[in-house]
């Protein structure tokens, strides 16, 4: 890897999902240098894992799209994938970053023609697609890969595949002694846009997701509906691969809730809203939806949305908090029971799939940051001046929606700015 | 231009060099295509390859280079020279990948790559190297147009990133509704507590901020101009108008409380002791931490009950049909009014759906259980009045039962509505030469199409998309705060720091004459030719961006640094007088022109397929990476938006012997996906009109199609072409071909 040039008047961005991009390209389009590190191989984030936005139903790759010709357009902003941070010590306008970037086994030389993908035997569970299938052990890790290039999985490395992969190149783009390097850069301002991530949904234990085949969580319904994902585009349950229609939706999954996550993660009910809408685009009147809630959170002017989804006579609503799911043996469906707290009915009702709308957390632990930070109790990052330069973009200082995130990321490209301007003055 | 030099260089690697005769696309880039120097490589987007190339730039005097080789996609960054034009040649995701490796079809996949080759090279020919826009803006000063705290905060943050501050506020001073407040929402950890208001330390910090000059009392009554060079005229009450110069502008014109008048079945104008949000704010700020009494007759309130959503989320008429966002936040804040100062009275909040999302919001909301606040899912039918106080009838949602309950004090948590100004699709614009102001206007901005900023819906000025909230629809103006969507302090906070960052970007750009989004870092910009031009207008209608004005004589007035480089106006002009250096009537119809149409009896029909760049062209690359194949005859051609496509171009198509022609583009309507807005409508429009053409040309109506094409359409959109081909098979060939 060729030397990182940075300087105490360089932005770093940690993380490529929607916010870590946007804050990187906003900040790029000052006319400001940019390093946006990504631990995966690929930018893009959990946006790019989703088939559709919500409110609008439009396809998050179009946004991507746009965003990764900004980011091949802009000479200011570096992309390094693969790559974490380890350290950071220093302050405002001088930070000293140690930057780990784990091998990807393939150079810059690759063309992403895919003849390595061809050439390899083994298979891994694709992260892309949350384990739902498989991928090969050199792949590109979406269609819309950036950078675009092929990765090896680490497990192929000294194995046979990796002669074959290196075998099947023709452009010299696969290193097999390719190691960790590390590299400690200096850099003015750091924008935290790490995200989220979901839920173990194993840990809420009275919902069975460790035991009962056909309980998911809602980002994995998501790539259910992706016509080249796991299923094919289709809603299949997992136990049988029979189509289900009579979908339960459960709300504030882990969220709300001082035994798993104590805040609520805002996007769940407008996701579940939208997933209902899958539905209807699949089977027509065929498909029966089903919302546990405890308050429906279609918030501000996309409240609509959630009018919308009411008038559909195939949706149905019941306010509670699902107390525990056993499953029915012969059928497979999953049986939901507890209180429709409106007017206190017990009920134990029976769905073909069930999918968890589950929760944000932080993807970055309390104890993990780099450097010492302030923290809410739930984990998020404050906007704190004691945080000196460091501000956090995106769904690492909230739970946020994308259209929030990306308003947080673009905030915290001029708080970032605002230092390496100083620093600017300060040199002259 | 005399100094013209195509340099065209074909890549052997991934297959192409097996599949395909690169020899003889050399030959036919030299032959046909008009390259003065042509090099085949093995790799070529190898750094070898990318030397040679930019060492016959740099020593051979090339400045325009074709490269066929990937898609444009591809190795965009390996491929990026700077001050020529790159025409890239789609010979791997759109020749090879999509046709099938067989003997009996190399003949038809060769001919595709020779003519992406000659299509490549026309485009080099007939375009100019982008040399920016010729009016450039140096104002700096970022205008706020509202002193509210969305206002304030822009102020300050612009200040701070080093840029000079006009702030403009229609009162007597700053603050806004914030500033009216008796406490606010909690903005960091602990979320647990009412605290003070931010407004009157940033109002403070405004005052001595020597970047920052604030005119009370005043509002825009004109402003013209575009990014880096608009001038402003703010106006005094008195009368007296002073003309700025200004950079970028940032309305962040807030919300005004809900009219809580038109709400009577709630009590609301029948009691005293029924107010609105607003209203319960300067009882508290009376009280200042004492016992909070009702307007009525003083009595300290014992019982109060706030009822959500009041005139929101509802259809009825004269109501809100969204929902305030802050409402629930703000009612837990004002009940804790109560309950801080005495915890035994008794409060209680009657909602539907209660909103405090986040961790902030969820803390927030458990601290007010924590302090005994009731809240109770509940649908408020009518307040009466009682003998000693409201009543409140209601259904309790969870015991199933009707209630009536007295209350000292009800608070009706009202919503907010946009100040948005003059909605431009019912309020006309003065005609050119003329001009009045409009009291209704909050910029009265002198565009062509109108006094404000589109509404979008709900009166909200927002931006339609998700991915990208800034962009509205006159560049350099950015909306943010409650007139943009409903939201609370915290988030406008937000809002306003990232509108800022967006602002100063927009004075940068135009320093460069740069576009902004989506096409960032754009340096071509509309050139347009006056004699020709018919005056019919179109243009300054079409634009979705309300870059073009009028002069006296209905002569179209350009403002480059408004335009976002879409090519709408392109599209629309009938005697086509506008073009970019880089994309024109011409470097578009000589692609199509440049194809070899063959002879009737090949029986090799043509299919022309005009693709929008950013969501059917990649998802056309997707397909092919995926081994989607599609027809051998059709020829790709990307094209900024679908609005650019000038209707010339499917005629010249159809006269030159093509025998389908294929238009994809975005999905256009309510939730439309286009991000030049109404591109794909437009084109949708224009083509309705195709049909005509079609008829006197003797031609069936299924030869010419407008497909909505999403990104994820990667196994439609092949499937669109080869359904095109099937149709053409059906119909025969085009009569045109000679």
């Amino acid at each position: 890897m060729s030397e990182v040039i940075a300087t105490n008047q360089t932005i770093l961005v940690v993380g490529g999902g929607i916010s870590g991009m946007t804050a990187a390209l906003e900040a790029a389009e000052c006319g400001k240098q940019v390093i946006l590190v990504e631990k995966n191989p690929s930018i893009g984030g959990r946006v790019s894992q989703l088939y559709k936005y919500f409110p609008k139903l439009c396809h998050p790759k179009c946004g991507l799209e746009i965003n990764l010709k900004r980011i091949k357009a802009n000479r200011n902003l570096r992309v390094m994938a693969m790559t974490e941070v380890s350290a950071i010590s220093g302050d405002a306008g001088n930070y000293s970053v140690t930057l780990k970037t784990a091998p990807r086994y393939v150079n810059e030389n690759c063309t992403s023609c895919g003849a390595c993908g061809d050439a390899v035997e083994a298979e891994f569970d694709s992260e892309y697609n949350y384990g739902m299938n498989k991928r090969k052990g050199a792949y590109l890790p979406f269609n819309q890969a950036y950078p675009e290039r092929y990765v090896l999985d680490p497990a192929i490395i000294g194995t046979d595949d990796a002669e074959k992969a290196k075998a099947a190149c023709k452009y010299g783009a696969i290193d097999l002694d390719m190691g960790e390097s590390e590299s400690t850069i200096t850099v003015g301002a750091i924008i935290w846009a790490t995200g989220w991530k979901p839920y173990d949904a194993g840990k809420i234990q009275p919902y069975g997701y460790d035991r009962f085949q056909n309980v998911i969580t809602s980002v994995e319904f998501e790539r259910m509906l992706d016509p080249h994902g796991p299923t094919g585009g289709k809603i299949l349950r997992p136990s049988d691969g029979k189509e289900a229609k009579d979908v339960a939706f459960i709300q504030c999954a882990g969220s709300r809730d001082k035994n798993h996550l104590a805040h609520c993660s805002r996007i769940c009910c407008m996701a579940s809203l939208k997933q209902t809408t899958y539905l209807r685009e699949q089977y027509g009147d065929d498909g029966k939806g089903t919302v546990y809630y405890i308050d429906i959170r279609a918030i501000d002017r996309i409240d609509d949305f959630y009018q919308n989804v009411q008038k559909d006579p195939n949706i149905s609503f019941v306010k509670s908090k699902v107390a525990s799911i056993t499953e029915d043996k012969e059928t497979g469906n999953p049986v939901l029971h507890g209180v429709d707290t409106e007017g206190y009915h017990r009920y134990s009702n029976p769905h073909e799939l069930v999918v968890l709308a589950i929760g944000m957390e932080p993807s970055v632990p309390a104890g993990d940051f780099p450097i010492e930070v302030v923290l809410n109790e739930e984990g998020f990052v404050e906007l704190d001046e004691a945080n000196g330069a460091f501000f956090a973009a995106g769904c690492s200082s909230d739970a946020l929606d994308v259209n929030r995130a990306v308003q947080s990321a673009t905030a915290s490209a001029l708080r970032a700015i605002q230092v390496v301007n100083k620093v600017a003055g300060a040199e002259g | 231009m005399s100094d013209l030099k195509i340099g065209a260089y074909i890549c052997k690697g991934c297959g192409l060099g097996e599949r395909l005769d690169c020899d003889q696309l050399a030959t036919v880039a030299q032959r046909d295509g008009k390259a003065q120097v042509v090099q085949q490589h093995d790799f070529l987007c190898s750094a070898e390859g990318v030397k040679l190339i930019q060492n016959d730039i740099d020593n051979e005097g090339v400045n325009r280079v074709v490269i066929g080789a990937c898609s444009r996609r591809a190795k965009t960054e390996a491929f990026d020279f700077q001050g020529v034009n790159v025409s890239r040649c789609n010979l791997r995701e759109g020749v090879i990948w999509v046709r099938p490796d067989e003997d009996d079809m190399r003949e038809t996949t060769q001919e595709m790559a020779e003519d992406y080759i000659r299509m490549g090279c026309a485009e080099a020919k007939h375009s100019l190297i982008p040399a920016s826009a010729q009016e450039k803006g140096t104002d700096n000063t970022v205008l706020v147009v509202g002193g509210g705290i969305t206002g304030m905060t822009a102020a300050l943050e612009a200040a701070k990133t080093g840029y000079p501050v006009v702030l403009v506020e229609k009162t007597g001073e700053l603050g806004g509704y914030v500033g009216k407040m008796w406490k606010d929402v909690p903005m960091h950890a602990p979320y647990t507590d009412p605290v003070d208001t931010a407004t009157a330390a940033m109002a403070a910090e405004i005052e001595a901020n020597s970047l920052i000059t604030v005119h009370l009392n005043s509002t825009i009554s004109k402003t013209s101009g575009a990014p880096g060079r608009f001038a402003v005229d703010i106006s005094t009450e008195s009368g007296s108008t002073t003309t700025i110069n200004i950079g970028a502008i940032i309305q962040a014109s807030g919300a005004t409380p809900y009219d809580a008048s038109q709400l009577p079945e709630l009590g609301y104008g029948k009691s005293k002791d029924v107010v609105d949000r607003v209203e319960l704010e300067q009882l508290a700020i009376a009280a200042n931490g004492g016992p909070i009494k009702r307007p009525s007759d003083g009595k300290e309130v014992k019982k109060v009950t706030f009822i959500q959503c009041a005139g929101q989320r509802s259809e009825k008429e004269g109501h809100l049909n969204y929902c305030s966002g802050d409402c629930c936040l703000t009612s837990i804040k004002q009940a804790m009014y109560f309950k801080d100062q005495n915890p035994d009275i008794e409060t209680e909040i009657l909602f539907d759906d209660l909103r405090t999302p986040g961790a902030p919001g969820e803390d927030f909301y458990r601290s007010g259980q924590d302090k005994m606040v009731t809240f109770r899912k509940a649908v408020v039918s009518e307040v009466v009045g009682g003998s000693n106080g409201p009543v409140v009838k209601f259904k309790d949602k969870i015991l199933d039962e009707d209630v009536e309950e007295e209350a000292d004090l009800v608070v009706l948590a009202t919503g907010m509505v946009a100040n948005s100004g003059v909605d431009i699709d019912e309020v006309p614009q003065n005609e050119p030469g003329e001009w009045e102001v409009s009291v209704d206007s909050i910029l009265n901005l002198n565009y062509r199409q109108g006094k404000d900023l589109p509404h979008l819906k709900y009166g909200f000025n927002d931006s339609h998309f998700i991915c990208f909230p800034y962009e509205t629809r006159r560049t350099g103006i950015y909306t943010c705060g409650p007139v943009r969507r409903p939201m609370d302090t915290q988030q406008a906070i937000d809002d306003a720091t990232g509108a800022t960052l967006k602002a100063i970007q927009e004075i940068e750009n135009a320093k460069v004459g740069r576009a902004a989004h989506p096409r960032s870092g754009d340096l071509s910009y509309p050139i347009f030719r006056k004699e020709g031009c018919t005056q019919c207008k179109r243009c300054t209608v079409e634009c979705p961006f309300g870059a073009i004005d009028e002069d006296e004589k209905r002569f179209p007035v350009f403002n480059e640094s408004r335009c976002r480089r879409c090519g709408t106006c392109m599209g629309a002009c009938p005697v086509r007088v506008i073009s970019f250096e880089n994309y024109s009537c011409d470097t578009v119809g000589q692609q199509l022109k440049n194809v070899e149409i063959p002879e009737e009896w090949d029986e090799k029909p043509r299919i022309l397929v005009l693709a929008c760049e950013n969501d059917a062209y990649p998802a056309l690359d997707m397909g092919a990476q995926q081994g989607n194949h599609y027809s051998q005859w059709a020829r790709i051609i990307p094209v900024r938006c679908l609005g650019s496509v000038n209707t010339i171009w499917i005629t010249d198509a159809l006269n030159s012997g093509y025998d389908g022609v294929i238009l994809m583009g975005c999905q256009k309507g309510e939730n439309y996906q286009c991000h030049f807005v109404k591109g794909s409508e437009m084109a949708a429009v224009r083509m309705s009109k195709v049909d005509q053409t079609l008829e006197t040309l003797n031609l069936e109506k299924e030869r010419v199609e407008t497909y909505e094409v999403a990104i994820t359409d990667i196994d439609r959109a092949p499937g669109l072409i080869n359904d095109m081909a099937e149709t053409i098979e059906k119909i025969g060939l085009s009569p045109f071909k000679f």
